[in-house]
C-alpha cells in the first residue's frame, strides 16, 4: 500500500475548486477507513463470538440479527467457572502490576541518578548498557535459566519478576527526561531542605509525569503478553500467566468445535490492557511523540 | 562538590545530610545495577560460555569447543529456520513501512476527519499481545469457519477454502498478515507524530516555490523525518528477526506444517527446553546476534551512503 497520489501533504495543496476539493478529501479518507477496518473487524469479530452460542458460532459470521435474543453470556460463565482461567487472570494481575510498579521506580531513580549527577563507574556503566541495548534478550535465556536454577527459582515467580525489574530502556528513556530538570529547581529544593530522596520523588518525577505514564503502560502491556520466558521458568499449570494458559487452552479438542469460550477468554485477556490505556491515552501519545522526536 | 557546599549552607548541616548528599547518585543507581550485573551481565557471559558445551538440562555439561556452531553449520533445521526468519524480516519490513508511513501521510492532512478516531483504530491492534492476536487469528484463519476465508468467497463470489494454517506454503504469509496486523498501525502512530513535529514552514516554502505534491513528500516530508524513518526501519527488521510467539502460538506450539513456520528463536526454544541442550541453545543465540549486528551494521551504511548522496 503505497501513499496515493492523493496522499499527499494537504498544505501543498493549490487552489481547487470546491467539488475537485471535495472528491480529494473522499479519496483521502477511501484508505484510511480500508484501513481502519481492516484493524477493527477482528475486534468486532471476536466481541460477536463471544456472545454466541456454539450453532450460531458457524451460522453468522457476526451477529445473528434475525435472532438477537439468542445472545448470550453463557461463555463468560462457562470460562470463568473454570478453575484454569480465573487463576491465570488473577496471576496475570499480580505480576504485571508487581513487575510494572518495580520497573518504573528502579529505572526512573536510576535514570535520575544518570541524568542529574556525576559519579565513578558512571562512564563504564552506560557503556555496557548501551552495548547490551542492542543484544537480542534471547541470548540471555540458556544464561539466565542456568541461573535460576543454581536460585532455585524454576517454578517461582521470584524468576520472573527479579530478572524482570532491569529495564536498561527504562533507564535511558528516564535519563533523557529527566535531563530537562531544570538544576535550579534542584538546588532551590537542596536549600529548602529535601533530601536527595525526596528530589527525585517531589521535584523530578512530577515534571517527567507523561513519561512515567507512558512507560508505565509500555511496561504493563510488554509484562502482561510476555510468554517465552514464563514459558521457560513456570510449570505449574496453577502459575501460568494468561498467554501460557490461553495457548495451552486453544490446543484443547473442546474449544476446536465450541471456540465461543476460548474468544471470551481471548477478549477478557485483551480488556485490562484496553482500560489502561483509555487512563493513560494521553501520556501515551505525548510520550511517543516526544521519543520520537528525539528519536 | 558544588552539591555539598550547598548542603552545608542549608538548615540542617548535620552529618547525615552531608552523607546523603554524598552517596544518594550510587544508593540510586545501586538497585538497577546489582540486577543488571546479577541478571543480565552474568548469565550473557555465561551463555557465551555455554555456547562451547553441550548440555543435558541445566546440571549436565560437556566442553566441547567449537562442536555446537560445527553442527549448527550442518543442521538442516537450523537452516530452515534461518531462510524463514530472514525472508520474514525482508519482505516484512517492505510492507510494514511504507503501508504505515502512507496512513500516517494521509492522516496528517488537514482535510481529513475524526483524526482521533482513526488514530484509536489504528492504534489499538498494538494493545492484543502476540500471543492473544494469534489465538484469535488461528480462528479468523480457520478453513471452513473462518471470517478471513469467507470474506474471500464473498470478494470473488465463489467459495474459497484456503488452508491458511495446514497448507506448508502458507504457514508463513499466514504469520506475515497477522503480524502486520498487530503492527501497521502502531508504526503508523510514530510516524505521524514524527510528520506532525515536520517545520510547517518548509511546506509553506515548497508550496510558495510550486512545488507539486510528490516533490513536496520527496524533498520536504521524508528528509523530515529521515532519522525516524531509519530507526523504525532498523527496530522493524531487529524485531523481525526475533519472531516467535506468532507462528508458535498461531500453529498450536509447533513449528507449523512440516516445519515451514520454524523460525530462529523458536529453534533456540525448542533445542534449548524441549531438547535439553542448553549449550546447542546458547550456540544459536549468538548466531542470531552475530546476524542482527551484520544487519544493523549494513543497513547503518546504506543510510550514511544515502545521506551523502
Amino acid at each position: 500500500m503505497r501513499s496515493s497520489p492523493a496522499g499527499r501533504p494537504a498544505s501543498a495543496g493549490r487552489s481547487q475548486s470546491s467539488s475537485s476539493s471535495f472528491l480529494v478529501t473522499a479519496l483521502l479518507h477511501i484508505p484510511l477507513i480500508l484501513g481502519a477496518i481492516v484493524c477493527t473487524v477482528p475486534m468486532v469479530w471476536l466481541i460477536c463470538a463471544t456472545l454466541k452460542t456454539g450453532d450460531d458460532l458457524f451460522k453468522y459470521d457476526f451477529l445473528p440479527w434475525d435472532h438477537l435474543g439468542r445472545l448470550t453470556l453463557d461463555n463468560f460463565r462457562k470460562l470463568l467457572a473454570r478453575d484454569g482461567f480465573s487463576r491465570w487472570l488473577t496471576n496475570s494481575i499480580f505480576l504485571a502490576c508487581t513487575q510494572t510498579v518495580l520497573v518504573v521506580t528502579l529505572s526512573s531513580l536510576g535514570g535520575f541518578a544518570l541524568a542529574k549527577y556525576r559519579f565513578r563507574g558512571q562512564k563504564p556503566l552506560m557503556a555496557v548498557m548501551l552495548l547490551t541495548l542492542l543484544l537480542p534478550g534471547q541470548v540471555l535465556l540458556a544464561g539466565s535459566y542456568e541461573l535460576m536454577h543454581h536460585l532455585g527459582w524454576i517454578n517461582s515467580y521470584a524468576a520472573i519478576l527479579v530478572p524482570g525489574a532491569v529495564s536498561v530502556f527504562g533507564m535511558f528513556l528516564f535519563r533523557q527526561a529527566m535531563s530537562q530538570v531544570p538544576d535550579e529547581l534542584l538546588h532551590a529544593g537542596r536549600i529548602d531542605g529535601c533530601s536527595e530522596l525526596r528530589l527525585w520523588w517531589d521535584v523530578a518525577l512530577p515534571i517527567v509525569r507523561p513519561m512515567v505514564g507512558a512507560f508505565t503502560l509500555m511496561t504493563f502491556i510488554g509484562t502482561w503478553n510476555s510468554y517465552l520466558w514464563p514459558q521457560i521458568v513456570l510449570q505449574d499449570e496453577a502459575k501460568y500467566t494468561l498467554p501460557m494458559g490461553l495457548a495451552n487452552m486453544m490446543s484443547l479438542p473442546e474449544f476446536q468445535a465450541d471456540y465461543g469460550v476460548l474468544m471470551a477468554g481471548t477478549l477478557l485477556s485483551i480488556l485490562p490492557v484496553g482500560i489502561l490505556f483509555f487512563v493513560l491515552q494521553k501520556d501515551f501519545i505525548a510520550g511517543l511523540s516526544t521519543g520520537a522526536v528525539k528519536g | 562538590m558544588s552539591d555539598s557546599s550547598i548542603a552545608d549552607s542549608a538548615a540542617s548541616p548535620s552529618r547525615w545530610w552531608a552523607w546523603q548528599s554524598r552517596y544518594s547518585p550510587y544508593l540510586f543507581v545501586a538497585p538497577f545495577a546489582i540486577l543488571f550485573c546479577t541478571f543480565m551481565i552474568y548469565p550473557l557471559t555465561r551463555s557465551f560460555a555455554l555456547s562451547f558445551y553441550k548440555t543435558i538440562g541445566p546440571r549436565d555439561s560437556r566442553f566441547v569447543g567449537f562442536e555446537n556452531f560445527k553442527f549448527l553449520i550442518a543442521d538442516r533445521l537450523f537452516w530452515l529456520a534461518a531462510a524463514n526468519t530472514i525472508g520474514y524480516a525482508i519482505v516484512f519490513p517492505l510492507l510494514q513501512i511504507p503501508a504505515a508511513l502512507g496512513l500516517a501521510v494521509l492522516l496528517n492532512s488537514k482535510r481529513v476527519r475524526a483524526k482521533p478516531v482513526f488514530r484509536f483504530a489504528f492504534f489499538s491492534t498494538h494493545l492484543v499481545g502476540s500471543v492473544f492476536a494469534a489465538v484469535l487469528f488461528a480462528q479468523l484463519m480457520s478453513p471452513r469457519s473462518g471470517l478471513l476465508n469467507h470474506f474471500l468467497s464473498q470478494l470473488l463470489r465463489r467459495p474459497i477454502e484456503v488452508n491458511w494454517l495446514s497448507d506448508p506454503n502458507l504457514a508463513m504469509v499466514s504469520t506475515l498478515i497477522a503480524g502486520l496486523w498487530l503492527s501497521v498501525g502502531y508504526a503508523m502512530i510514530y510516524f505521524l507524530a514524527a510528520l506532525q513535529s515536520v517545520d510547517a514552514e518548509l511546506y509553506d516554502a515548497a508550496a510558495v516555490d510550486g512545488a507539486g505534491n510528490w516533490a513536496t513528500f520527496f524533498h520536504v516530508t521524508l528528509p523530515g523525518i529521515r532519522p525516524v524513518l531509519i530507526f523504525m526501519i532498523l527496530v522493524t527488521t531487529i524485531g523481525a528477526f526475533q519472531l516467535f510467539e506468532l507462528p508458535y502460538v498461531l500453529f498450536q506450539q509447533s513449528a507449523g506444517p512440516l516445519s515451514r513456520a520454524l523460525t530462529i528463536v523458536m529453534y533456540l526454544f525448542m533445542s534449548g527446553w524441549s531438547v535439553g541442550d542448553l549449550g546447542y541453545a546458547s550456540a544459536i543465540g549468538w548466531t542470531l546476534v552475530l546476524l542482527i549486528v551484520t544487519v544493523a551494521l549494513v543497513q547503518r551504511r546504506i543510510s550514511t551512503k544515502l545521506e551523502e548522496s
